[in-house]
Parts: structure tokens; C-alpha cells; sequence
């Protein structure tokens, strides 16, 4: 697969490798540097896996310090940086190129702090997802986003990507659980941006950091919102005859003033491959399935499940099951959760991510569905249904040069259509690579001319991340 | 010279027309936040006024979008016949800046006005979706759009939210919503000293049983007594169990008196708009820490600045303070008490010399200040736009 274009590299940074390379062995401590070619593969391609660049050099840091001064000698030799976290990146993110730096904060992986009274946590962004949560939940509080990659991703890639989850329904995405950042720039300046505190003086560069894909400066800390868990939770699934019914029974428990903590949504397809791997005990004859958690004491629990049920069997709900041990809610999201993973074991996958305005819901199935049909595809759908997040997973064989064509091009199909309905491009994976092509279809020039200036206040030679998130072509400097 | 267009065209042209002249143009949505920031030179004013009206409201989707100069009001009332509301609480500042006028949903979005509900729910920068802004080159900009979960691109709309008008003319706005809870009461409890109330604040908000506003208001504050409230909001069941759960949990400081309708309704207006410092002649500062730094803070803002006085939202990390105006406005002594726990101050409320003398905004690090001055002229190369309404220069 070969679709999507990579710059040129620059063949001046190419023939000054080996003093490039002696440069930053100056900067850092030995083990540190990663040269020879059996070290870099790893780092030649993230979780989008059809495609791979060698990069330069990768350099796995320490400290901020030391994030600083390698950011500030690829800044002042001209070297593109491409920043990664643990590279679970679906869309590319951290995808390197040949003439690029790779600077990963895996070593920086301490958890610094825990303030149960002022409900924060202050980590390295190397720690994964899952370890804020692990470090806090013997005390009863949890790290909210939680994206399907939560045991793998970092939070420094998450807030990369302003990554979400399934339970952000309730409890928002990263952008609105983060509180301060340790941000290096390329001139290597270390500045502190927000902190405990809840609001930001001055413009909010929080909110622009993150989300911003390695392209205006690297995290290296974060202080992160921790909450308090709820006394229970528990997943009940529903399964609908049609993906029709369960997307008007998910309108009208919003409609009715509930707000599940999390609603999500599988197809036919999804349900049989999740079930084969996790066997969660998913109902297997429905057309559709929604798992929807409910919080709260058990008789808050009962009597808000009660309300949904009615509200479900007014949409002609079959199954209904409800979790009954907590093996059994972690066989439920175990499955959901590895929807992916489940998927890679019987076919090659790309993963979408557009979001839906949800009454756009039955339509876009319909549409969805004649689109890959049309490409002669199959496709796997399981989305967070409370916030249209739609996630198809559109299955072929990477071996088949046509096929994967046809697989990107559908994809491509469905992107625009969920942008035609007053949707967007990606929800919760980034743009990285893989859609940064579409962003024309989202954003008219003048759009892109402004996101572009504010990104070269930060980056005005385009070093950082370089070949990410805005189209190669029409580019601006300042 | 007051520019109103009626359409997005119009308000491009009036800002072409600006650009060209190269003068300051204010903004202004109803005027009831005219004196927030520091004090313009504007000689020209373009308003929202002439741009209202819904565009968007999909309750099942919990959305809802309008032109700027909409008014507040008719946002509010027509999420409430929907049984939504916006979930942030907007401050109205009318009462502290003795302003008139009709707070519009541009100003909220462009102030990133926020309430008592902020600790739990989010800020208006949360909320804030979608946004069209009008920029400094007369281009008609989007960022957002209607759907909650939108990673694609950056984030200019958290950006603008909370930029005062110095980024551009906000031309529309979209907000998430939430349904409107079915029961509301708030626990009062008595007599705990700042550091207490806190402590206690702190447990609730670490406990399960998601108290959505959190306050403290000292003796004289509204009442000879000092008062730490909690409010609940929740179906009327849950409202019941949690109240009780809570009482048992925080038992050490005392039996909490129960209060709704309303009475808690005008409690939390009360803080809400920081209208216990209304009509005086102070200064009004608008403090933001980590909350238990809040107690801290204020001791040591008692023993430099006289006659200080405050109360704590957020949970202790948001503190309203009253001083004298005399001078600087207890600046630097405030800043100075900020300075090893974290945090910040914006000066609310003081004369125009005041505002124009003393940082409103706290002073950023320099790298900070630099990307701050970029980011404006990325937007507003000419630098037409409500200048040094936020910083000095800017």
C-alpha cells in the first residue's frame, strides 16, 4: 500500500548522518542513542503498520533536559523530529521518515505525584494510560480517558492525540482531564503550561497543545485529573434486532435525560469476532449490540437500568443480559475492548474514526454498508454510540496490492460522508498520516492558513512532525 | 464609529475595512462584561447585536448552536423547555460590575465564562464545540464543528475560548448540553474556619457521590456565619441516598442543614456571580489555585493587604477576593502570597487606572509571552483587535 506520500528526505541530512549522529551522543547518556539498523526497525512504523520510514536516529531521553537539548540541536541543524510515545498511533502519528529524528519519552515513565486531596497526579509522559489508573485505583479513584490501547499508549501520546475512550460520554476526552504540562520547544525553552489549578491565565495554550500531534513542542510531565471511582458500575447488554432500532433506542435514553457512562455499539460482524476471542457471553442472535454502563450505588444502579430497559423495550430491544459478577462486566469490556486486536487475528483491518452528528446514525450505516459493498469489502462497525464515534473496521488481505487500495479508498469513502452529515475526520485518533489528506474535505484554505500560523509560531521551518496532519501540498510558513 | 452587520458577509467587509484603516476595533456582544480585561483605546466598535438566532438544537444529540449576539436568555429558555441546560453555569457580571444590558452566548464562549459547576462539569472552554471567528485578515474562519468527540486539526476553539476578543469576531458558537437534573439540593454546614471547610470540600469532592458544585463562604459573606456548601444534583432517589451517604462521610464536621428550591437556587447564584461583592468600592480580584492551597493563600493575602476579604469556589481552587483599591489594588501582595503555591490572579473589578497600571492577567514566562504575542499576530497581524485588552502590547 502505497498510497499516501512521505516528503522527499533531504539529502543534506542524510549525508551528515554520522555527525548528526556523533551530535547527539554528545547530548545524551549512551544507552540513550539508538543507531544501528536492528534497533531502529522497531521504531520504522507505529500501529498503522502498512507503512514504514527508517528514521535517522532514535533517541530515548531521560529527563526534559534532555529532551531540551536534543530538540534544541535539531532545531538548530535543520533535522526533523518526530516525537512517540509508545506508538499505538492507528493513524500514523508517529510514523518517522527517513531523514527524521525520533525522540520517544518511553524512559520517562515515573509517576511523580499523587494528590488525592486536590484530585491530581502528576506523571512522566511515558507512563501508560492504564498506570495512572493503576497507581490510584487501590484508593478508589481512576484516570478517565480510557482508549481501547489504554495497557500499551502513553499519556504523552495521548495528549498527542487528545485520545478518548469508551467512557468519555461522561467523563470527557484527554483535552478536558488534563490540568498542566512540561512542554520543550524546539529552541529548546522548558516552560510549564497550567498546573494544579483549573483554569489557565492568558490564552489557552493547554487546550492547543493538546491534540496538536507532536507538531508544536514535545510533553515531557503532565498533571492529570484523578477521579473518584463510583461506589459500582455495571455493563448491561442490549442486543436490537437491527443496528436501526439500537441507534433510536441510544437517542432516546439521551433524549429522557440519561447519561449512561458509557453506550457502545457493535454490528453483526464485530459481535462474532469479539465473542470468538474474549467470549463475554455477547448474544449472538441480534443484528446489533449495545453495551451501556451504569454508575452508582445498586439501587441507583437498578433504578436507572430500570428507566433504560423500559426505554429499550420501546425499541424493540430482544436480549437483555446484565453483568452479574465482576468477572463477568471484565469478560464484557475485555471484549469490546479488544475489538481490535480481535479483528487483526482473522484479517488485515483499517481502523476509521469519524464522528456523526448520532441522528445521522441509520443513514450513515445504510451508506456505509453500500460503500464497502461497493469496494466488494466487508466491514466490521463498533463505535461509541453516545457521542457518534463511528470505528469501522474494513477488512482485507495486506498481501493483495488491489485490495488494500480498495480498502484505503473506502475508507477514504466514508470519512467524506461522515463530514457531508456535519461530522468530522477523526474523533479520537488523530490525523497523522492517514487522513491528512482529507483535511481539505473538513477545511476550506482559509481554515488550514490559520491552524498553519498559529502551528509556525511554534515551528515555522516545519521540523516537528513535519510530514503529519496538513496536506504536503499549499503549506504556509508564517 | 459602531459597526453592526447582519450577516457574516457584512461583519468581513466592516473587518477588511478596519484592517485597512489600521485602527482598534472593540467588541462587544450586550456590554455587560465591557470592563472585564485592561482598558481599550478602541476607536471603533463592531457588535454582535445585529447577528442572533438559534441555528442548531438537536436534543437527542445534546447540541446546540447560535449566532453570537444571540442572547443568553433565549439560549437558557430554550434549552429548559428541552429539559437541557448548558452544563458550565455561566457567571453573570452584571451585579459585580454594575453593568446592564444582555449577556450574549458570544461573550461566554469568547470570555470562557464559567460558574460554580466548573469544578465537576468542565469549564465553557470544555463545553465549546464549534466556533466560526472572524479573523484579522477578514477571512471567515472554522474550527469544531456540531459533534462532541473532534481531534481533527488544532484545537483553535479552545484557543479563542477565553482570548477576550483579541483573536477575532466571533460570528457563531456551538456548545454541548446536558439534560437537566431532576432534583437539586445543597448541604450547608457551619461554622468551620477556611482551612476545615476545605478539608472538607476536598472529601466530598474525592468521594462517590459527585457533589457538582463545591463552596465556602466565610463569616460576612452573605451571612454572620460561615457557610461550606455542597450541591447535589441527581435523580430525586439518588439525591436522598447521596445526601445521607455524604452527611455519614463528612459526620466529623458537623450535621448539615438541607436546603432547595429556592433558596439553594439563590445561594448559588449568589457565588455564582460573586454578588457579595457588589456595588462596594473594591477591587475585585478572581484567584486560581489548587484548592487547598486556598487557605494558605488567603492567610497570607490577611497579613499584607488589610481589609482584605474572600470566599472559595471550586472547591477551595477558585477565590473571589475583595480588597481596598487603594494603589495597585493589593497587586503585588496577592501575586506575591501566589507565588510558592502555584496559581494565579486576574483583577476582576477596578477603576480603569487600575486596570491599566497593574498586569489584569497574570504575567507569563518569557518563552510564554513570546508564543502569547505570536499567536495574536497569527490571527491579527495588524493587531486591530480589542489591543492590550489582554496584555500590554498584545
Amino acid at each position: 500500500m502505497s498510497a499516501i506520500a512521505f516528503p522527499v528526505p533531504d539529502a543534506g541530512i542524510l549525508a551528515r548522518r554520522d555527525a548528526i549522529i556523533a551530535g547527539l551522543a554528545g547530548l545524551v547518556a549512551p544507552d540513550a542513542l539508538i543507531t544501528s539498523e536492528d534497533e531502529r526497525r522497531p521504531y520504522e512504523t507505529d500501529a498503522l503498520t502498512a507503512y514504514r520510514r527508517m528514521p535517522l536516529a532514535v533517541v530515548l531521553p531521560s529527563t526534559t533536559q534532555e529532551v531540551a537539548a536534543v530538540l534544541r540541536y535539531c532545531g538548530e541543524q535543520g533535522v526533523p523530529v518526530v516525537p512517540r510515545g509508545a506508538g499505538t498511533s492507528l493513524a500514523g502519528g508517529a510514523i518517522p521518515q527517513e531523514d527524521a529524528v525520533v525522540i520517544g519519552v518511553s524512559k520517562m515513565n515515573r509517576i511523580l505525584e499523587i494528590d488525592y486531596a486536590n484530585r491530581v497526579a502528576k506523571v512522566q509522559a511515558g507512563v501508560t494510560n492504564l498506570a495512572v489508573t493503576g497507581a490510584v485505583s487501590a484508593d478508589g479513584f481512576f484516570y478517565a480517558p480510557d482508549p481501547s490501547s489504554q495497557l500499551a499508549c502513553s499519556i504523552g501520546g495521548n495528549i498527542g492525540m487528545n485520545s478518548g475512550g469508551a467512557h468519555c460520554l461522561k467523563y470527557g476526552v484527554t483535552t478536558n482531564n488534563v490540568l498542566g504540562v512540561t512542554l520543550v520547544m524546539l529552541d529548546g525553552s522548558i516552560v510549564e503550561i497550567g498546573g494544579g489549578h483549573l483554569d489557565a491565565p492568558g490564552y489557552d495554550l493547554l487546550g492547543l497543545i493538546i491534540g496538536s500531534e507532536g507538531q508544536l513542542g514535545i510533553v515531557t510531565e503532565a498533571t492529570v485529573r484523578i477521579l473518584r471511582s463510583a461506589e459500582g458500575a455495571r455493563p448491561v447488554l442490549f442486543g436490537f434486532p437491527t443496528s436501526v432500532e439500537a441507534g433510536a433506542a441510544v437517542a432516546a435514553i439521551i433524549g429522557a435525560g440519561i447519561i449512561p457512562v458509557a453506550m457502545e455499539f457493535m454490528d453483526k460482524p464485530a459481535i462474532e469476532i469479539c465473542e470468538a476471542f474474549a467470549h463475554a457471553g455477547y448474544p449472538m442472535d441480534c443484528g446489533a449490540l449495545l453495551i451501556i454502563e451504569v454508575e452508582g450505588s445498586e439501587a441507583e444502579m437498578d433504578a436507572q437500568l430500570a428507566r433504560i430497559v423500559a426505554i429499550a423495550r420501546e425499541h424493540g430491544v430482544g436480549t437483555v443480559k446484565e453483568s452479574k459478577s465482576a468477572m463477568e462486566t471484565a469478560a464484557i469490556w475485555k471484549g469490546r475492548k479488544s475489538a481490535f486486536g480481535a479483528t487483526g487475528r482473522i484479517a488485515d483491518y483499517i481502523c476509521m474514526d469519524g464522528t456523526i452528528p448520532t441522528g445521522q446514525l441509520p443513514f450513515v450505516l445504510e451508506r456505509m454498508d453500500e460503500i464497502i459493498k461497493g469496494y466488494g469489502l466487508r466491514v466490521a462497525n463498533v463505535f461509541h454510540a453516545g457521542d457518534g464515534n463511528l470505528h469501522p473496521l474494513i477488512l482485507y488481505n495486506c498481501n493483495d496490492p488491489i485490495e488494500a487500495q480498495k480498502a484505503e479508498d473506502a475508507g477514504n469513502d466514508i470519512l467524506k460522508l461522515c463530514v457531508e452529515v456535519g461530522g468530522c475526520l477523526t474523533g479520537e485518533h488523530g490525523v497523522g498520516i492517514e487522513k491528512r489528506d482529507l483535511m481539505t474535505v473538513q477545511f476550506n484554505e482559509a481554515d488550514l492558513h490559520q491552524q498553519q500560523r498559529v502551528r509556525a509560531v511554534f515551528d515555522p521551518r516545519w521540523l516537528l512532525n513535519p510530514a503529519k496532519v496538513f496536506p504536503l501540498e499549499g503549506r504556509i510558513a508564517a | 464609529m459602531l459597526h453592526t452587520p447582519t450577516t457574516e458577509a457584512q461583519a468581513c467587509a466592516v473587518v477588511a475595512s478596519i484592517v485597512e484603516a489600521r485602527v482598534p476595533l472593540a467588541i462587544r456582544g450586550g456590554g455587560t462584561r465591557t470592563g472585564l480585561g485592561r482598558p481599550d483605546n478602541a476607536v471603533s466598535t463592531i457588535t454582535s447585536a445585529g447577528l442572533t438566532g438559534i441555528t442548531l438544537y438537536e436534543p437527542s444529540e445534546m447540541v446546540i448552536g447560535a449566532k453570537a449576539g444571540t442572547p443568553l436568555k433565549l439560549i437558557e429558555e430554550t434549552l429548559a423547555a428541552r429539559g437541557q441546560m448548558l452544563p458550565f453555569e455561566p457567571m453573570d457580571h452584571r451585579a459585580l460590575l454594575g453593568t446592564e444590558g444582555e449577556p450574549t452566548i458570544g461573550a461566554i464562549a469568547a470570555g470562557n465564562i464559567s460558574g460554580p459547576r466548573r469544578i465537576n462539569a468542565g469549564a465553557a472552554r470544555d463545553s465549546l464545540i464549534g466556533i466560526k471567528l472572524i479573523n484579522g485578515r477578514g477571512e471567515l474562519v472554522k474550527s469544531g464543528g456540531r459533534v462532541m468527540k473532534n481531534v481533527t486539526g488544532l484545537d483553535l476553539v479552545k484557543l479563542v475560548a477565553g482570548s477576550f476578543g483579541t483573536l477575532g469576531f466571533l460570528t457563531e458558537v456551538t456548545f454541548r448540553v446536558l439534560p437537566r437534573p431532576e432534583r437539586i439540593v445543597t448541604l450547608i454546614w457551619e461554622d468551620l474556619a477556611d482551612e476545615a471547610a476545605v478539608a472538607l470540600l476536598s472529601g466530598a469532592l474525592g468521594s462517590p457521590f459527585e457533589p457538582m458544585a463545591a463552596a465556602h463562604l466565610p463569616a460576612g459573606i452573605g451571612a454572620e456565619e460561615p457557610r461550606t456548601l455542597l450541591r447535589l444534583e441527581n435523580f430525586s432517589a439518588s439525591i436522598s441516598y447521596r445526601a445521607a451517604e455524604l452527611a455519614r462521610l463528612l459526620k466529623a464536621h458537623g450535621r448539615p442543614e438541607l436546603v432547595e428550591g429556592r433558596a439553594s437556587d439563590a445561594l448559588w447564584r449568589e457565588v455564582r456571580d460573586a454578588s457579595f461583592f457588589a456595588g462596594t468600592q473594591e477591587a475585585v480580584w478572581r484567584l486560581s489555585l489548587a484548592p487547598t492551597n486556598g487557605p494558605r493563600a488567603t492567610a497570607a493575602i490577611a497579613r499584607t493587604v488589610p481589609g482584605a476579604r474572600w470566599f472559595y469556589d471550586w472547591g477551595g481552587g477558585l477565590i473571589w477576593l475583595a480588597v481596598p483599591v487603594d494603589g495597585e489594588a493589593g497587586a503585588a501582595a496577592i501575586r506575591a502570597a501566589l507565588k510558592p503555591l502555584g496559581g494565579h490572579a486576574t483583577l476582576v473589578r477596578a477603576p480603569d487606572a487600575v486596570r491599566a497600571a497593574v498586569p489584569v492577567f497574570e504575567p507569563l514566562s518569557e518563552p510564554l509571552m513570546r508564543v502569547t504575542a505570536g499567536i495574536k499576530k497569527s490571527f491579527d497581524p495588524e493587531g486591530i483587535f480589542e489591543p492590550g485588552r489582554m496584555y500590554a502590547g498584545i
